[in-house]
């Protein structure tokens, strides 16, 4: 069937429902919606939440924005807790103590502090163990619940509250961690990376195919955050869109090995059009640090080729 | 008829484990606990058992997918040692205040650091107000038994709190005793169902667990859990009372060994006991009224019937395996005087830090003890409360 949006979102309930506080503008709400909206209508599902934004705004005692059975521990387990719930479901279910017709599915959100970092071992050590569970990780690029601190997912130079742009450290010294390969270096089954794009088309198919693979899958999703990037809260998909164009965002998968590029630019945008709409890059485009823009342009060209050419290599027979 | 068999204590609690067939059990390999998956993950793969085992990469996740194990609505249990306790320390609080009856059996070991991979109590310390029903064991036989009683205080409806099952490490968890096994169906009828009210896994009430629980609300849900704690004393006791029934074993929140007409005691846990009790024999011989207090009940703490139960001795010793390093006396010992205090018990109570790190603790340097409480009980004031035993003077 078709991807249609209008037809999904008319069809398929929210599991997220409104009256969460997170901020206007920011990119996690909608995109967790729509991954929960790939879920089969008929399908239960258990979530598990790191500790971050998207936790402390969505189930504050006593309301819940969770249609869905949810849990939350702590901010670096999200994937072991969720582990625990899909190994008590396998034995129980093996057991006869759950009715045989009921599919449960399980979806862990984090995130990128949450996943890169306080809980990069835990995520590993659950996507190892072949838990059958999508792990998601909602990328906004640093520590924005305890007030924008840089993470291993802050791009270089972006100023954070602890990698500010000052006169002799000019924000962020170090580039991007890359996480969707390190996940892919798990030889999972599913690993991709998306984003909230041309109709949520991207998002929509791969939370689908990360759902509905049998095994452990991760999604690595672009989630803006208009404090911690500086942008007004209705460019919000704006920036999507930018960050997709500029290649700063690759939108792929990898099946079983094999890469595929889900997008390519027609025309790959500079990555002046990503960097100059946010505040927290300003900082680059004073005269004298042109050669920052150039770094990261560097940067961002030597990723896009070698995805390239993983892509050639692995779907050479 | 029970089954006559010799097993290590952590032998013990392993089969303990498999005879209560929990739906999760997951592990990380720590000296001195570290047979207990290992054992247990023979029954997994031997198929003895219905359990899945989660082979985790840390005690960190061991706790973390116990709880969530236990949240969906399973029964989850676990083992560890000493440091591999302190990692699990965030989720310990966070398995408590979600009020899951997760069993845990700590094999106890001194915490680094330095590295020590010895018996003393300094694991079970770091977590005594963490809100976890705490059992200790002097022997393999106890070990087996308080984890087979275990569910039954957890899980009930007033409790709903996690436990753990103490014991020594290396002292009990590698020795090879006699013990006295149930049939397995008999711990299975005694164990009974694990039937939770509010579970992720249940697909037609979806519940959501873990809030952001701000000013309004936490101070009355931490009120809750000391009230399930203190609902809990009763609760062991009922269960006692009924797996005396069935073996025929007797068990309270403490031991009294020699201490109705006792006029010296030394109050201990888990294995020391054993020795102490042998040192109290051979004092009684001499006409020496020595008595021992051995707490099986940590958390909750007995207070009162503690306070009551020293309250006509003429002197205390608490022996505490874990030196609290504030300068004041070791856990068991501030517990036990505070109690006594407020129970209005007036007698001369001293702190013995002892065996740290595994240093052996002989019969004699327990009779040393009692032959200071001698003394003690001549005197009105005691000098120098806070003392050690086989600390090396040189």
């Amino acid at each position: 069937m078709a991807y249609n949006m209008k037809e999904i979102v008319a069809e398929k309930k929210s599991r997220f429902t409104s009256g969460h506080r997170m901020c206007a503008g920011c990119g996690a709400p909608p995109v967790t919606r729509m991954i929960l909206r790939a879920l089969k209508p008929e399908d239960h599902a258990v979530i598990a939440n790191a500790t971050g934004c998207m936790e402390v705004s969505s189930f504050i005692y006593p309301y819940t924005s969770w249609t869905e059975s949810y849990i939350h521990t702590a901010f670096e387990c999200a994937a072991a807790t969720c582990s625990g719930v899909e190994a008590a479901y396998k034995s129980m279910k093996k057991q006869g103590k759950l009715p045989e017709d009921v599919h449960t599915k399980f979806i862990a959100f984090g995130g990128d502090g949450g996943t890169y970092d306080i809980g990069l071992q835990s995520l590993s050590g659950a996507m190892e163990r072949g838990h059958d569970m999508t792990y998601v990780c909602y990328d906004n690029g640093a520590y924005m619940n305890t007030g924008i601190q840089r993470s291993s997912a802050t791009p270089r130079f972006a100023d954070t509250t602890t990698s500010p742009a000052g006169s002799v450290i000019p924000g962020k010294m170090q580039s991007r961690k890359d996480l969707t390969e390190i996940m892919e270096a798990h030889h999972l089954p599913y690993v991709a990376q998306t984003a909230a794009y041309m109709n949520f088309k991207d998002l929509y198919e791969k939370a689908e195919k990360a759902i509905y693979t049998e095994g452990p899958t991760f999604l690595n999703v672009l989630a803006p955050c208009p404090r911690g990037w500086g942008y007004p809260t209705e460019d919000l998909m704006n920036i999507n869109k930018l960050a997709v164009e500029t290649c700063y965002w690759p939108l792929y998968e990898v099946e079983n090995g094999k890469y595929k590029i889900t997008y390519k630019p027609a025309k790959k945008l500079p990555i002046e059009e990503f960097l100059k709409p946010q505040k927290r890059f300003k900082h680059m485009f004073k005269p004298g640090n042109e050669w920052m823009i150039e770094e990261f342009q560097k940067e961002v060209d030597r990723r896009w080729e070698a995805l390239l050419k993983l892509e050639e290599m692995s779907n050479k027979e | 008829m029970s089954i006559r068999e010799r097993l290590s204590g952590n032998e013990a609690a392993a089969t303990a484990m498999k005879q209560i067939n929990p739906d999760v059990v997951a592990a990380f390999p720590i000296t001195p606990s570290t047979e207990i998956p290992q054992y247990f993950s023979t029954f997994v793969d031997n198929g003895m058992v219905d359990t899945e085992f989660v082979a985790v990469e840390s005690e960190h996740s061991a706790m973390s997918a116990c709880i969530g194990a236990e949240a969906a609505g399973a029964r989850a249990m676990t083992a560890t040692s000493a440091n591999g306790l302190s990692l699990m320390w965030e989720m310990i609080y966070i398995a408590s205040g979600m009020r899951l009856p997760i069993v845990m059996s700590l094999v106890n070991r001194a915490v680094s650091g330095p590295l020590n991979i010895h018996n003393d109590h300094s694991d079970a310390m770091g977590v005594r107000d963490a809100g976890w029903i705490m059992l200790f064991s002097e022997t393999n036989q106890e070990a087996y038994d308080n984890l087979l009683m275990a569910h039954r205080i957890a899980e009930n409806e007033n409790v709903l709190l996690p436990l753990m099952v103490c014991q020594d490490g290396f002292i009990t968890s590698h020795s090879i005793e006699n013990i006295e096994l149930l049939e397995d169906e008999k711990v299975k009828e005694f164990v009974g169902k694990y039937i939770p009210k509010h579970y992720l896994l249940n697909e037609k009430e979806p519940v959501a667990m873990g809030p952001m629980d701000l000013q309004s609300f936490l101070f009355e849900h931490k009120y809750q859990q000391a009230e399930a704690m203190r609902n809990a004393k009763q609760v062991i006791l009922d269960v006692a009372k009924d797996f005396e029934k069935l073996t025929g074993r007797k068990y309270g929140l403490f031991e009294e060994y020699r201490l109705d007409d006792a006029e010296i005691a030394i109050v201990c846990m888990n294995s020391t006991a054993g020795t102490t009790k042998d040192v109290v024999d051979i004092l009684r011989e001499k006409g020496i009224k020595a008595g021992l207090l051995k707490v099986r009940v940590f958390r909750p703490f007995p207070a009162e019937e503690i306070a009551k139960a020293l309250s006509h001795v003429k002197a205390v010793a608490v022996l505490d395996k874990a030196d609290s390093l504030n300068g004041a006396g070791g856990a068991l010992f501030t517990d036990i005087t505070s109690a006594m205090q407020v129970n209005g018990v007036q007698v001369p109570t001293s702190s013995y830090i002892y065996g740290i790190g595994g240093r052996d603790t002989t019969t004699k340097e327990i009779e040393s003890v009692f032959n200071d409480l001698m003394e003690d009980s001549k005197k009105e004031k005691i000098e120098n409360p806070y003392r050690y035993l086989g600390l090396r003077k040189e």
